[in-house]
């Protein structure tokens, strides 16, 4: 696993397991990986997986049930969902603006090129 | 799990390897020993094994004064040497008649690991490659089972996918009565693992702090100006600094660049590290 932004580990792993719950690879009421399973899979200290652990459940996403693990918690794709567009609209979308206003690119180019992108992909889809 | 304390130590008279070193290092955690060459990360290794013994000072490593080398002790730690020699003989004989020392060996994880590194039992050490022997201590060391695990530079000469390998055995073997030490240069190899960080130099301890603390009291970011970092080294797209954080968010270490702040500016970096001393 190659953590290069410039975010901590255990971040980058709170990340990894909300991304897992919006794209539906884990639902609500599924087990999530053990810790150690998790660690052994992104070759990470256990100690760091079980901060972004205690993190998730903090948040809501995840909750532990005593003696037999983790399980994704109701409603927490949602609240994942919600989370990283807001962390993306605060974050790398102010990149983005900031990239555009310097390279002089206006918000129509920007929506015919995000158009575009969206054609490109339905056909390929089709395909 | 291990007390140093005012630890003095050398190997001729008049050049002291340690003067004065106290450091502690708690079970459950994966500990990185870094330090320049000839600064005396093996020496400490083998300070906290009983296999030297302190001038002045003591050394306590699971409860008990190491240099005691009580059978109790020896038999919960695990240690893998920088250099090492070995029969020429088949590789599950040498193990047959080494794990009876380790009253808890776990030959299911012994024969899965030396399965992860592709290397077979039934050949003969002086037929295995350096590399091919250093994947049977490894995997031997793990397997050992002790509450006490000292790896000297685990990771050299091992080829790319045993590097990998060796992340996910370490990762499976820690658990939180368990404690790692790994002296290593490679710290790209191993720094997601490290939960706990101790940097030598040769006035003795710069760095002794989890890797929490020096994310919450350090920031990693590339800049556009060196400016007010406590070091820097210039980077693809600017500046590579360490500065004092100021903020709340914390960012990801680069232990490479740690190194570089705590040789240079070890004073600014201790301070900065234990708050309480300032």
């Amino acid at each position: 696993m190659d953590f290069t932004t410039n975010k901590p580990i255990y971040q980058h792993i709170y990340d990894i397991v909300t991304e897992r719950i919006i794209l539906g690879q884990l639902r609500e009421g599924d087990r999530v990986p053990s810790v150690r399973e998790l660690a052994v899979e992104l070759q990470v200290n256990p100690n760091t997986v079980m901060r972004a652990y205690d993190a998730l459940c903090t948040g809501g996403i995840i909750a532990s049930s005593r003696g037999i693990g983790y399980f994704v918690s109701e409603g927490a794709a949602e609240r994942a969902l919600a989370e990283s567009r807001r962390e993306f609209i605060e974050g790398e979308m102010v990149t983005l603006f900031r990239r555009m206003t310097t390279l002089g690119i206006s918000a129509e180019e920007l929506s015919t090129l995000y158009n575009n992108y969206k054609t490109e992909q339905n056909d390929e889809n089709k395909q | 799990m291990i007390k140093v304390k005012n630890l003095e130590f050398s190997y001729r008279a008049k050049r002291h390897i340690f003067r004065d070193l106290s450091l502690s290092v708690d079970a459950g955690q994966i500990c990185g020993l870094l330090g320049s060459n000839g600064i005396g990360k093996s020496t400490l290794l083998k300070l906290l094994s009983g296999l030297l013994t302190p001038n002045c000072g003591s050394v306590t490593t699971l409860g008990e004064e190491a240099q005691q080398r009580t059978l109790s002790m020896l038999q919960e730690i695990a240690y893998l040497p920088e250099e090492f020699s070995l029969p020429n003989i088949r590789v599950k004989d040498w193990v047959a008649v080494t794990t009876p020392f380790y009253g808890s060996f776990d030959h299911a994880f012994f024969a899965k690991a030396m399965g992860e590194f592709e290397v077979n039992e039934g050949e003969k050490f002086g037929s295995l490659s350096m590399g091919q022997r250093k994947k049977v201590l490894i995997a031997f060391a793990m397997a050992c089972s002790t509450s006490l695990l000292l790896l000297d530079e685990p990771t050299n000469g091992l080829d790319i996918t045993s590097k990998q390998t060796f992340r996910r055995l370490l990762a499976e073997w820690a658990t939180p009565s368990r404690t790692a030490i790994i002296s290593t240069h490679q710290v790209k190899d191993v720094e997601n693992l490290l939960d706990h960080i101790i940097i030598l130099d040769s006035k003795g301890m710069v760095v002794d702090a989890s890797t929490y603390d020096i994310s919450r009291y350090l920031r990693f970011a590339i800049e556009s100006s060196p400016e007010g970092a406590i070091y820097s080294q210039p980077a693809l797209g600017g500046y590579a600094t360490v500065s004092e954080n100021t903020t709340e968010s914390e960012s990801n270490i680069d232990i490479e660049l740690l190194f570089g702040a705590a040789t240079k500016e070890p004073q600014r970096v201790r301070s900065i590290l234990n708050p309480s001393t300032k």
